[in-house]
Parts: structure tokens; sequence; C-alpha cells
């Protein structure tokens, strides 16, 4: 009985060895070339009846400079319904030349989509802030707020190009976060030092990747399961010693000292661009190192380039010698170390203190940022920006009174997001062989 | 259900190089699963879907020891362990007694075991019997209050549980409850029907809401290949969103209230109490009670079942079976949705009466992990939200006399669920791990030779 069951049968091959990309396109589908122009027709379409002849008949102003600048410039006043219309034909004029290009068989190019969305956001803007009771915003006010309230879903979607690009989906994008920003509280607090309560945050981000990577790597647990346990797990324990231990002593545990705003003096006095770049905290700073590192090491280096072949195809990136599953295992902490300090955002420079479900869903929101971005940190980078600043427009809009319900608002980043996914956005393609796990053999 | 594997095959592949034999196993196991990393994983592994454990014959003891169903158990109390480890950590009097530790070391241990017993044994009495209560009614009262809580988590977890059969993940259950929940809610407020039609017709609603929502999903996935845990996740926000708006406009807000709550449900749209007015359990469990059944059916009985499986199990192999997987997709996405709907009836029809924004509590993520425990059968699916519900319900009175948080509940659930997913991991812990099948090793332990019958 024994002998049957002892011997390892040598030979046998594979039961199967199709390539992964196979696979991919059988669940992806075919690209469906008409999807573009006609998206941006409809939407152009849309914008030209809802913000350009729908649009209010009120003035829109939008202020640039603030009071700190060292040279201002008039604030920008633009009729709503004129500048709605006039927007919304340089729109169409696009999705014209789109549908042209579709008939001459060539593809979109990326910078007519990109220009077509940043002219659909401020037609949008224009419309709403016209809208308003008070139709007056501070351009420079809503676009800083914007950046900071980006920085988290920053930091998540670096974490998730990290995670995804080597082979491993990062669903636990929410647990890192928040357990960045419990440990950042807690550690910060105790010595009294946000540097070292920063460096907390970003070991807690690693190691609850740790664990995403051991199940998902050494027990070969479908990482999805793993990514979406992890969230409940790290919410538990977060929750329960918040209760517990934070709760009892607040003065002790949850008094963190916040890191400050560094401002580089002159260069932040450029409007508009100087709060942005020039005064922030030292996640701010962090948050542009972050993104250029990522980029330029993903596609600059020796070792982006394995990255990026064991997350498209293991099995090549194997025989050529690269150790598939330990590079898809340090790749997966550095990325929950990067959320991490994305996390400390939370309690170290927004809020002064933790509370339960402080990072709320903003790891979700980080994911379809990767998403959107096409799994690109760059690409990432500016999709989290349009989610932060849909996030800041929802604030605002609640302040100023306009039409549009905020729950609308807020409901933007996702349904953008089905739509990025739904391919009706150019294509979003994972790389290939992301959420399979590698078996050597 | 014997789902046919070859557990032999499997063996074949796994190579006696330095890995340890849980990585082997679970290795073979998975190059079977998913044809040597080619094809995505099923999102159960096969393991979980079958009570049996790959690897050659073993002794049966050994057998009964490693099988899943045990596995399952040694995970739950895997999980305790860890949660009560939790509990005591930051308990007062385990770190006072922790200061004299090396003088006196029974105190701090059976502070450890009291803070920890302690809490477990109020989430037991609040959860199935209290043995307080004046009189058996008051005494069962909390076994009342698990089943009404595992209600909608078992009809939840039925719909994630079915769509992993079919090789989905539907993360969404959350947004279809209420999506469910709004419809519902609306015709039981806003019409006014007679006695059964009100009630009948208030279930439809909820249905064919969760129903279209889930759908939907389907419809994207089908049509654009877009992935059904984006989608899922992305429509949770968006129904959230859109319900918060629905309770701030006329037609939802009651009357003269700021807060965002819809009116209280007509009496005729209410479901009637079990066992009278005293319990809170309602006919949604009965109802859950038939979903359970229907759900099994539909898989181990019906055409369609077999072809939502077989999609499951390998999509391009069903393909080529002539299955349209298109349809197979948007079918179990649509009943997953009706029966998460149900779940969004069971909250607004059944435990609330009204709707807020809170309709869908964390149901929606909780069957996920119900449906997990329950590896994704329909009965095993009941079970597990009757556990998950016992655990919600014990909570609160545990909170109450414990002082011990409800997130605990969270930190076991997750747990056990995480271990269930690693069956190694488990075994390992508890030194189940089966035995090494490796002639070079026999020869190096003399009784192994002896013993293993070489001849």
């Amino acid at each position: 009985m024994s002998a049957t069951a002892t011997s390892p049968l040598p030979g046998g091959g594979m039961p199967g060895t199709v390539p992964e990309a196979e696979a991919a396109q059988a669940t992806s589908g075919k690209p469906v070339l008409w999807k573009t122009p006609v998206l941006l027709s409809v939407l152009g379409i849309v914008a030209f009846i809802f913000f350009g002849l729908m649009g209010s008949a009120q003035t829109a102003r939008f202020g640039i400079s603030t009071s700190e600048d060292f040279f201002q410039l008039p604030a920008l006043e633009i009729p709503a319904m004129a500048g709605g219309i006039a927007l919304s034909i340089l729109m169409l004029g696009l999705a014209a030349y789109a549908v042209y290009l579709k008939t001459k068989s060539r593809p979109v190019a990326a910078w007519l989509t990109i220009t077509f969305t940043v002219l659909f956001v401020a037609a949008f803007l224009l419309w709403v802030v016209g809208g308003a009771r008070t139709p007056s915003i501070s351009l420079a006010g809503l676009i800083a707020g914007s950046v900071t309230l980006a920085v988290p879903l920053v930091f998540g979607s670096l974490s998730g190009v990290l995670c995804e690009r080597v082979g491993v989906v990062n669903i636990a994008i929410e647990g890192q976060l928040l357990g960045g920003a419990f440990t950042a509280a807690i550690v910060a607090s105790i010595t009294q030092n946000p540097f070292v309560g920063l460096l907390a945050a970003a070991v807690a981000g690693a190691a609850v990747s740790m664990v995403l990577a051991v199940f998902s790597i050494r027990y070969l647990v479908n990482q999805i399961i793993v990514g979406v346990v992890l969230n409940v797990l790290v919410s538990g324990v977060t929750g329960f010693l918040f209760s517990t231990v934070m709760q009892a002593d607040k003065a002790t545990f949850n008094s963190p000292p916040g890191l400050d705003i560094v401002e580089i003096p002159i260069l932040s006095g450029i409007p508009i661009l100087g709060p942005i770049l020039f005064k922030q905290s030292v996640v701010g700073y962090l948050m542009y190192v972050a993104v250029i590192v990522v980029w330029v090491g993903l596609f600059k280096t020796k070792w982006g380039l394995r990255v990026r072949a064991v997350g498209e195809h293991p099995q090549a990136a194997d025989t050529m010698g690269i150790k598939v599953n330990a590079t898809r295992f340090w790749n997966v902490t550095l990325g929950g170390a990067i959320a991490g300090i994305g996390g400390s955002f939370f309690t170290l420079v927004a809020i002064d203190s933790f509370t339960k479900e402080i990072s709320g869903g903003r790891g979700f929101i980080a994911l379809a940022a990767l998403i959107f971005g096409r799994w690109n940190p760059i690409g990432a980078f500016f999709a989290a920006l349009l989610f932060g600043f849909a996030d800041n427009l929802q604030s605002i809009v609640t302040i100023i009174g306009t039409p549009v319900p905020s729950q609308f608002m807020a409901m933007l980043p996702y349904l953008v997001t089905v739509l990025a996914v739904a391919g009706l956005v150019g294509r979003s393609r994972p790389p290939a062989a992301s959420g399979i796990p590698y078996v050597k053999g | 259900m014997p789902e046919e594997r070859h557990p032999k095959h499997a063996d074949q592949h796994a190579k006696p190089h330095r890995t340890t034999p849980a990585a082997d196993e679970t290795a073979a196991e998975v190059a079977v699963d998913t044809a040597g990393g080619a094809m995505s994983p099923s999102a159960v592994p096969a393991s979980a879907q079958s009570g049996q454990l790959p690897g050659g014959p073993d002794t049966l003891v050994r057998k009964i020891f490693t099988g899943s169903g045990v596995v399952s158990v040694l995970a739950v109390l895997l999980a305790l362990v860890l949660g009560g480890l939790l509990i005591a950590a930051t308990d007062q009097r385990v770190s006072a007694t922790a200061g004299y530790l090396f003088a006196r070391p029974t105190d701090f241990l059976s502070a450890v075991w009291d803070a920890a017993t302690r809490s477990y044994v109020a989430l037991f009495q609040g959860s199935v019997f209290n043995p307080r209560g004046a009189s058996l009614a008051v005494r069962f009262a909390p076994l009342m209050d698990t089943l009404t809580i595992a209600t909608p988590l078992i009809t939840a977890g039925l719909g994630v549980a079915l769509a992993f059969r079919a090789g989905l993940f539907n993360i969404g259950a959350q947004g279809q409850i209420i999506i469910a929940g709004i419809l519902a809610a609306w015709v039981g407020f806003a019409l006014h029907l007679p006695l059964v039609l009100h009630l009948l017709l208030v279930l439809v609603a909820g249905i064919v809401g969760g129903a279209l929502w889930g759908g939907l999903v389907g419809l994207l996935k089908a049509r654009t290949g877009a992935h059904e845990v984006i989608l899922t996740i992305m429509f949770n926000y968006i129904a959230l969103y859109f319900l918060r708006y629905l309770l701030n406009t006329p037609a939802f807000q009651r009357p003269g209230e700021s807060n965002p709550i819809s009116p209280i449900l007509d009496p005729t749209a209410i479901y009637p109490q079990i066992f009278g007015s005293q319990y809170r359990l309602h006919l949604g469990f009965v109802l859950a009670i038939a979903a359970t059944i229907l759900v099994w059916w539909l898989l181990n009985r019906s055409t369609v079942g077999f072809e939502f499986r077989a999609v499951g199990a390998n999509p391009k192999a069903a393909l080529t079976a002539g299955i349209n997987v298109s349809r197979s997709t948007i079918l179990v996405m649509a009943i997953a949705g009706a029966l998460a709907g149900m779940s969004g009836v069971a909250q607004v029809a059944g435990t609330e009466k009204v709707l807020t924004d809170g309709v869908a509590a964390t149901y929606g993520f909780d069957a996920i992990t119900v449906a997990l425990l329950g590896r994704s059968t329909p009965w095993g699916t009941f079970a597990a939200g009757l556990l998950f519900g016992a655990f919600r319900a014990g909570a609160v009175q545990m909170q109450i006399q414990t002082g011990t948080p409800i997130d605990i509940v969270l930190v076991v659930q997750s747990l056990i669920v995480l271990f269930i997913a690693a069956p190694p991991l488990v075994r390992a812990v508890f030194g189940l791990n089966p035995r090494r099948k490796k002639p070079a090793k026999a020869g190096k332990t003399p009784q192994a030779a002896t013993t293993g019958g070489a001849a």
C-alpha cells in the first residue's frame, strides 16, 4: 500500500502548457474599436446639452491667487452658459476627430482622450459653480485640497501597481492603509516622534502585505480571498485595539504629534503650483518621490524589467533564472510598506488622532485609481488626483450649494472606474499573470 | 458532491526537492486546478469544494483527522484561541499580573484564561442560551436573535457561494442588498395593498432589484470582459451613495424628519413573526431555509446548475462543450443578486422595518466569509451563516457584560476564513500534515522502514 504512494513517478508532463496570454484573452474579450469614438461623441453631446444649453446664466468666478502668493493674478470670470457651450463644442470637435481617425482605421491617440477628459472636467466644474448659490470658488484652494485628499490614494495605488505588476492582486490596500494609520498613531504617540510613527506605518503596511504574500505565494490561497479577508482582519484588530487600548488612555496612545507642513520659501508663492508642489507635509513630498521612483524603477531599470516579466509571464521569467516567488514576495512587501506610509497620512497629517475605519474605503478608490491609471504609476497618480478632485469638489459643492447632489459627486470615481474597466475608456488590460499563483514545475 | 479529481496524477508533480510537504501538496493541487498556472484559478480551490484530501492512501485515522471537515473545526478553534489571546493581551488584570509573571506565573495564566473564557462564555450566552433568564422563553431568546441575524447572512452567503461555484467572485452582495432594500422598502411604505399581496410584492420587488443589480455586473463581465471583483466593489459604493441620495429626497425621507430615514413600512408589508411577538424571528428565516434547498437543487440537480459548475471548473472546456458561458455568467450573477436581494427584504421587511443607509450593515461583506467558511455548498453556507449569526448576536451581549469590543468578532471571523483557505497551515499548526512519502527518508529512520512494510 505504501509502495504505490511513496515513489514519486518521473515524467508526466504538466496537464496544460497554454500560455497565460491566451487565457487572459479568453476572459478579457475582443477590443471593440468603435467604443472610444462613440463614447466621446455621446459625452460631448451630453456636455453640450447639460453644461452648455442648460447651463446657468450666472458668471462663475474662479479665484486663482491666494494672498500668500508673491504675485497676484486676477480671478477668472467666465459666463457659465457661454463657457459651457464653447468647451462642449471643443469636445465635440475632438469626438469628430476620433470618429475620423476610426474611419481611417487609425487608433485614437492617448492625448486625445486626456484632452477630452480635461475639457469635460472643466465644463463640469463651470456648470457646477455657475449653478451654485454663490458662484465663486478658489481654484487654488480646490486644486490644493484635491492633492491633499489624493495623497493616501496615490500611495495606495502605487502599492497596487507594485503588487499587480508582479502578478499578485492586492485587494488589501484598504487594510494596508488602515494598518498604517493605526500604527502611525500609536507609535508616534508613545515615542512623541512623528517620524518614528511614519517608519512604523511602513512596517505595519509591509506586515499586512507579508500575510498576503505568505498566503497567496506559499499557501497558494486565492489572492482575492486573502485580500478581502485581510481587510476585515485589519479592520477588526485596529477597531478592537482602538476600543480597548486607545480609548482607555487617549493621552498616551492616541495623541500623535502631527507632521508639519514644510514650506519651501519663494517657490511656494507661485500661484496654483506653489501650494501643491512646495507646501506639503513630509508625506506629501514623499508621494512625489515615490511616484517617480516607482515609475523609473519599473520601466527604466533591470529590476523593473524582471518584475514586469514575472507579472506577465512567470514561466518565461523562471526560465531566465528569475526567482519568481521571491520576487513576488518582496515586491508585495514593498508595496505594503508604501501603502502603510500612505496610511500614516490620515493620523499624522490630516487628523491628529485615530478613529475606527479612518481610511473609509479609500483603499478601494486607490484600487480604482490603479485600474483607471492602467497599471502605470504616473497614470495611477493622475487618476488618484482626479478622484481626490472629485472628493474635494463634493465637499465644496455642499458648501456653495449647487444643483448636483453631493452623493452623486461622491459616486463619480466609482462610475468612472466602471466605465474604465468595461473598456469604454480605452482598453485596460491588467498584467497577464495577475492573480494567478505560480507553481514551479 | 463527488467531484472527480486525480490525486495520484497530482502526486506525479510533487517533486521531492527542497519545498516542504505542505507546499508540495498545495502546489500539486493548484497545478491540477489551474492546468499548471495557464488558467486563472477557480474562485474556490477544489480542495474546498469536495471533502477529499489529495495525496495517496493513508491510514484511516489520519484521513479522519486531516479531512476538510476536521480542518474546518480546527480552523475555528485556532481562530478562537488567537482571538482569546488578543482579548487577554488587552485585559487589565492580565497586564497587572504580567508585572510579577516570574514570581507567580499561575496568576498570570489564570488571568489570561479568565479574560478569554469570560468573553466567550458571554458570547455563548448572548447567542444560544442564557441560563439566567427568568422563563424558558427568555432563556432561548438569544437563540432566536441568532437566527434572526443569521437570516440575511444565509441568503446573501448563498448568493456569494453560488457565484463562487460558477467561478465568479461576487463581492457585490452589499450593493445588491441595498438596491433590493430600496425597492422593497419603497413598495412597502409607498403602496398600500391588501395583506398577502403587499408582502408578496415587497418580496418580488426586492428580489428583482437584487437580480438586476447583480445581473448588470454579469452583463458587463460577459460583454466587456471587465473583472467582476472590481465591478462589484464599485457597484457597492454606487448603490450606497444612491441610497444616501434617495434618503434625502421627499420620496423616501420620512415626513417631518431631518435624518436620512424612510417611513415605517406598512403592517401589511412586514414579515410575520414566527414564534409570536416576543421574538424578533420572522418569516425571512423560513424563506432562507427554502432558498438553501432551492440552491441545493439548482446546483446539484438542475441542468442550469450543472452548467454553472462546468463554467466555474473550466470556462474554456465549458465553451467547447457547447455551454453558453456569457449566458451562464449573466444568469448566475442575477440569481446571486436575487438571493442577496432576499437579505435586503429580510432587513427592511423583517428586522428593521424601515430603510436607513445602514440597511445592509456589513452583511454583504460578511456573506463572503460565510460562503468561504461554508465551502460554497448550500448547507455549508447555511451552517456558516448560523455560526456567524451567533457571533454577531453574542458579541452585543459580550460587549455589555465584559466590555470586550464587538470588533473581536471581525478578527475571529476573518481568521477562520484565512485558516480554512489554507488547510496545510492548519494541519501544520496541529502537526497533522500527511506523511512525507519519500523512500529516501524511510531509509534514514529504521523504525519507519520496518513499520512501513516495504516488501
